[in-house]
C-alpha cells in the first residue's frame, strides 16, 4: 500500500517539475498538427537565430533574477544600442544617413559604443540596487524610461526627424545574418554567437568567484555578508555585465532585423524574464542553470514562431504569452513550497 | 613577551548606548585549549561583548588582547581571518548551495577569479574527516539536517584556523545524540588548543563541557569560576542576583475529565505522524518529548489543520471536530503557540495592540471596522494578566525582551478562549528568570481548565510542570507515562525507540 502511495507522490512530483515542459511540447504537437509544414529545417534554423538575441538577452537578465532581482529595462537597452549601432554603420551610398559625413566604421567601434552604453546602463542599475539600496524592479523601471527617452531623442533630429535607421552597411549584415553552411545545412552565424556568449557565462556562473558570490548572494545576502562577500562590488559586476550583454544583443538585433525604430525592444525584457522563469530561474533567488536559461529560450520562440505560423492574430499571442508567464511561475513556486 | 596563558584577553570592556550602558568594565579571559561558558540573563550583555570582539560594535573603553597582541577588528570577516570565528544560533547560510561552496564563501580558493573546484572539495574532505563529520562536501545545504548544518558551520570555523570560537545556543535544536556528538568535536578542538567560548542557557550542558565560567549580569563582568566549583543552584543564583530557589513553581493544577481524544491521527504528507493516538485531560499539562524529526511539531500542526492528515478523528468533547484550516481551529477553541517566535509568532515591526488583536480580529470588526476602545481594553488585559513589561501599549514588540514577546502571544492566543493549548517550545531562547514566569503561567492555565500540549525539547523542563509525557519517536507514539514516575533516560530510550 505504501509503494503505491509513493509511485502516486512521485507521479505527482515528475508532473509538477516537467508540468511546464508536457504543456510547451503538447503546443509544438498542436502546431505540427496544424500545419504539417512546421517541422521544417528552415523553420528551425529561423528560430535558432531569433532566439539569438533574446537568448543573449535572457543570459543577462538572468543573472539579476538569480541576485533576486529583475530587469524591466533590458528591452529598452537593447532598444537604444541597437539605433545607435545601426546609425554609425548605415551603408555609406545612402542620401538619408544620419551620420551623411560618416565613412564606413571598422565594426568593432559600434559593437563598442553598444556595450559601452550597455555597460553604462548596468551599473547605473547595480548602482541603485547595490549601493541605494533601490528594489531592481523600482530602478530598471526608471532606467527603462531613460532608456527610451533617450533612444527617441536620438533619432528624432531635424532634419530627416524619427524616422527608422536602415539600409544598413553590407560588412554589418553579413556578420550578423551569415551563416556557415555545412552541406545541405545553414547554421546562422547568430547561433555561434549566442553559443559563445551561453559558454562564456556559464564559466562565469559555476567556475569563477564572481558566479559563486552572486549565487550565495542570492541565496542569502546576509550570510554572503558576514563571510566577508563584497555586496556591492559582485552585485555591481553582474549587472554591469548584464549590461554588456544588453548591448551586444542591441548590436546584432539592428542588424538581424534589419532597421531599427524606437519600437526595436519594446517588451523583450518580458520574453527575457519569461525565458529564464520557464528555464528554471526562481525569483526566490539563487536558483538557476545556464542550460535551463536556453531552453527557456528557445522554447519560447519555438511557441512565438508557431503562434505566428499558424497565422494566430497577435493581440492573441501576447494573451497565450501572458499566460505562459504566470503558469511558469505558479508552478516554479510550487517545487519549493513544502507540503504539509 | 606575548601572554600566552590566555588566546583571549578582553579587560574593561565599556559600551555605551544612548541611555545604556550596555556593557560596564566587563573582564572575558580564555585560556587556550578550554572550553569557557559565558553565562547571563537575556539582555545582561553577552552578545554585545561578542559583537566588540568581532568588530561589530567598537568599544568606547577596554582593551582586547588575542594571544596577547592588541586587536581591533572592524568587521566580522576580519576577525575570521585572524582566527577569531563564530557559529550563530540562528545558522546563515546559503541553503541552495552545497557545503563546500558555504565554507569557503567570501573566500573561494583558485586564481584570477577562477574558482579550483579541485581544492575547494578536498580541504573540506580534510576537515570534515578530521572532525568526524559525516557529510559530502557536495551535498545540498537544503539538504542536511540542523545539526549537520551547525557541524558545517563549526568545520567552516576550523577552516579558519579558528584560535577562538564562539558557539553560541548551539545545542538549542539539537537531540541528545547530536549533542554528544557536537561535545565530541568541542573537545576535540579544546585538545587542539583552540579557546572556546561557549554560550548556553542550559545549567546541566554548561556543567558537563565547560572549564571555566564568567557570569554576567545588566552588563557587569560578576565572576569567573572554574566549573568544577560551581552548581546549578549557584550559577542561577549569580545570573539573577537573587536566590532562586525553585526552578519550577509548585505545580497545582489537578486533571480533571478528558476532553481532547486524538484518535490514530496520520499525516497526509508522509514523512510526518503516524497512527498518533491520546487523550488530554481538562486542567492537565501533557508534554511532548522526542527528538528532532520526530515530528512533534508536525503533531501540533496536525490538530491544529495546518497540517493535513490521511486518516484518524480528533473529538473534543467527546464530538468530532474537524479542523481544516486555522481559523477553524480557532473557532472550535484551539490555539497553537509556534515554535520559531520571530518567524511565525510575532508581528516585529508592529505594536503590541496589533500582536495582540491580530488572532482575533473578527471580535473587533463591526462591519469591517474595527473597534480600537475593546482592542485597547484587550491590549490592557494582556500586559496586566501576562505581567508584560513594557512602557506602553504603542511599543513595536521587536523591542521586548524575548520572554515579554511569548507572554504578548500567549495573551494573544487566550483572547481567543481556547480550550485547548498547544505550545511549541515556548521557553525557547527564553532567560531563566522569565522561563520560571512562562510555567508559572501554563500552571495557571492548567488550573483554569485548559487542556494544555507543550512540545519542548528540554527534558527538565517537561518533568518540571507536566502531569504526563507523551515521547514521540520517528513519527509514533513510543510510550506515555506520568511526569513523575519517569526519568530523563527511560524518554531517551522511548525516544530511540522506531529510529
Amino acid at each position: 500500500m505504501n509503494k503505491v502511495k509513493f509511485n502516486k507522490e512521485s507521479l505527482q512530483n515528475f508532473l509538477l517539475n516537467y508540468a511546464l515542459y508536457i504543456v510547451l511540447f503538447i503546443m509544438i504537437v498542436f502546431f505540427v498538427i496544424k500545419e504539417p509544414g512546421f517541422l521544417s529545417l528552415k523553420n528551425f534554423t529561423n528560430i535558432l537565430s531569433q532566439a539569438s538575441t533574446r537568448g543573449i538577452l535572457a543570459l543577462g537578465v538572468a543573472g539579476l533574477i538569480v541576485l533576486q532581482g529583475t530587469d524591466l529595462s533590458a528591452g529598452r537597452i537593447l532598444g537604444f544600442t541597437a539605433i545607435v549601432s545601426a546609425s554609425l554603420l548605415q551603408s555609406t551610398t545612402y542620401a538619408a544617413r544620419m551620420y551623411p559625413n560618416l565613412k564606413a566604421l571598422p565594426l568593432i567601434v559600434p559593437l563598442f559604443v553598444a556595450i559601452v552604453i550597455g555597460g553604462i546602463f548596468g551599473a547605473i542599475n547595480g548602482f541603485g540596487v547595490a549601493k541605494l539600496k533601490v528594489h531592481a524592479f523600482i530602478i530598471t523601471l526608471g532606467t527603462q524610461l531613460i532608456a527610451y527617452g533617450a533612444s527617441c531623442l536620438y533619432i528624432d533630429r531635424p532634419p530627416l526627424g524619427a524616422q527608422p535607421v536602415a539600409n544598413l552597411d553590407e560588412r554589418y549584415t553579413a556578420f550578423v545574418n551569415g551563416y556557415l553552411r555545412l552541406g545541405s545545412i545553414e547554421i546562422p552565424y547568430l547561433v555561434f554567437y549566442l553559443a559563445i556568449v551561453a559558454a562564456i557565462m556559464w564559466f562565469v556562473w559555476n567556475k569563477t568567484k564572481l558566479g559563486k558570490n552572486m549565487f550565495a548572494i542570492g541565496g542569502n545576502p546576509e550570510a554572503a555578508a558576514v563571510s566577508g562577500v563584497n555586496l556591492v562590488k559582485n552585485i555591481m559586476f553582474i549587472f554591469i555585465i548584464s549590461g554588456v550583454l544588453y548591448g551586444l544583443a542591441g548590436f546584432l538585433e539592428a542588424a538581424r532585423a534589419g532597421s531599427t525604430t524606437t519600437s526595436t525592444g519594446f517588451n523583450y525584457e518580458l520574453d527575457a524574464i519569461s525565458a529564464c522563469v520557464v528555464g528554471g530561474v526562481s525569483f526566490t533567488g539563487g536558483i538557476g542553470t545556464i542550460p535551463g536559461v536556453l531552453i527557456g529560450t528557445v522554447l519560447l520562440q519555438v511557441i512565438n514562431y508557431g503562434l505566428n505560423f499558424i497565422g494566430v492574430n497577435a493581440y492573441w499571442q501576447y494573451i497565450i504569452r501572458g499566460l505562459i508567464i504566470i503558469v511558469a511561475v505558479s508552478l516554479d513556486v510550487r517545487k519549493y513550497i513544502a507540503k504539509k | 613577551m606575548a601572554d600566552t596563558k590566555y588566546v583571549l584577553q578582553m579587560t574593561d570592556i565599556c559600551k555605551e548606548f544612548p541611555g545604556v550602558k550596555a556593557l560596564d568594565n566587563v573582564q572575558l579571559k580564555v585560556r587556550p585549549g578550554t572550553v569557557h561558558a559565558l553565562m547571563g540573563e537575556n539582555g545582561a550583555g553577552k552578545s554585545t561583548l561578542m559583537k566588540c570582539l568581532f568588530g561589530v560594535y567598537i568599544e568606547d573603553g577596554g582593551e582586547i588582547l588575542i594571544e596577547g597582541k592588541k586587536s581591533k577588528f572592524s568587521n566580522p570577516k576580519q576577525a575570521m581571518d585572524n582566527g577569531v570565528a563564530m557559529v550563530h544560533q540562528e545558522l546563515n547560510q546559503v541553503l541552495q548551495r552545497n557545503v563546500m561552496d558555504n565554507i569557503w564563501l567570501g573566500r573561494y580558493p583558485g586564481n584570477a577569479g577562477v574558482v579550483s573546484e579541485k581544492i575547494m572539495y578536498e580541504e573540506t574532505k580534510k576537515i570534515l574527516d578530521e572532525l568526524e563529520i559525516d557529510v559530502n562536501p557536495k551535498a545540498k545545504m537544503a539538504k542536511l539536517s540542523v545539526s549537520q548544518r551547525q557541524m558545517v558551520e563549526i568545520a567552516k570555523a576550523v577552516s579558519y584556523n579558528a584560535k577562538i570560537l564562539v558557539l553560541d545556543e548551539p545545542t538549542s535544536s539539537l537531540t541528545n545524540e547530536e549533542v554528544n556528538h557536537l561535545f565530541k568535536i568541542i573537545n576535540k578542538l579544546r585538545d587542539k588548543g583552540c579557546g572556546i567560548i561557549y554560550i548556553s542557557h542550559k545549567m546541566e550542558e554548561i556543567l558537563q563541557i565547560s572549564d571555566d565560567v564568567t557570569i554576567m549580569r545588566d552588563g557587569k563582568w560578576i565572576d569567573t569560576i572554574p566549573a568544577k566549583d560551581l552548581t546549578t543552584d549557584k550559577i542561577i543564583k549569580l545570573m539573577v542576583g537573587r536566590d532562586l530557589t525553585n526552578r519550577f513553581p509548585p505545580k497545582t493544577n489537578k486533571p480533571k475529565d478528558v476532553i481532547l481524544e486524538v484518535k490514530n491521527l496520520t499525516g497526509a504528507y508522509q514523512p510526518s505522524i503516524r497512527e498518533v493516538s491520546f487523550e488530554l485531560r481538562k486542567g492537565e499539562i501533557l508534554g511532548i518529548a522526542g527528538l528532532v524529526g520526530s515530528k512533534r511539531t508536525e503533531l501540533l500542526e496536525t490538530i491544529f489543520g495546518i497540517a493535513k492528515h490521511s486518516e484518524g478523528e480528533i473529538n473534543l468533547h467527546g464530538k468530532k471536530v474537524i479542523n481544516s484550516d486555522s481559523r477553524k481551529a480557532i473557532k472550535n477553541g484551539f490555539a497553537l503557540l509556534t515554535e520559531e517566535r520571530r518567524a511565525t509568532g510575532i508581528f516585529g515591526q508592529l505594536d503590541i495592540k496589533f500582536n495582540t488583536m491580530i488572532a482575533n480580529i473578527d471580535r473587533y470588526s463591526k462591519f469591517g471596522v474595527l473597534d480600537n476602545k475593546k482592542i485597547i481594553e484587550d491590549t490592557k488585559w494582556t500586559i496586566n494578566s501576562m505581567k508584560v513589561k513594557t512602557p506602553s501599549q504603542k511599543t513595536l514588540i521587536r523591542s521586548l525582551s524575548g520572554g515579554n514577546q511569548q507572554k504578548v502571544i500567549i495573551g494573544r492566543w487566550l483572547l481567543t478562549n481556547p480550550e485547548i493549548l498547544l505550545l511549541d517550545e515556548p521557553t525557547r531562547g527564553i532567560d531563566v528568570g522569565a522561563k520560571y514566569e512562562i510555567y508559572q503561567l501554563i500552571i495557571d492555565l492548567a488550573n483554569k481548565g485548559k487542556g494544555v500540549i507543550v512540545v519542548s525539547s528540554e527534558m527538565p523542563e517537561l518533568l518540571g510542570i507536566c502531569d504526563r509525557i507523551l515521547v514521540m519517536s520517528n513519527g509514533k507514539v513510543a510510550g506515555i507515562g506520568d511526569a513523575d514516575k519517569l526519568s530523563q533516560e527511560d524518554i531517551m530510550t522511548m525516544a530511540a525507540k522506531y529510529i
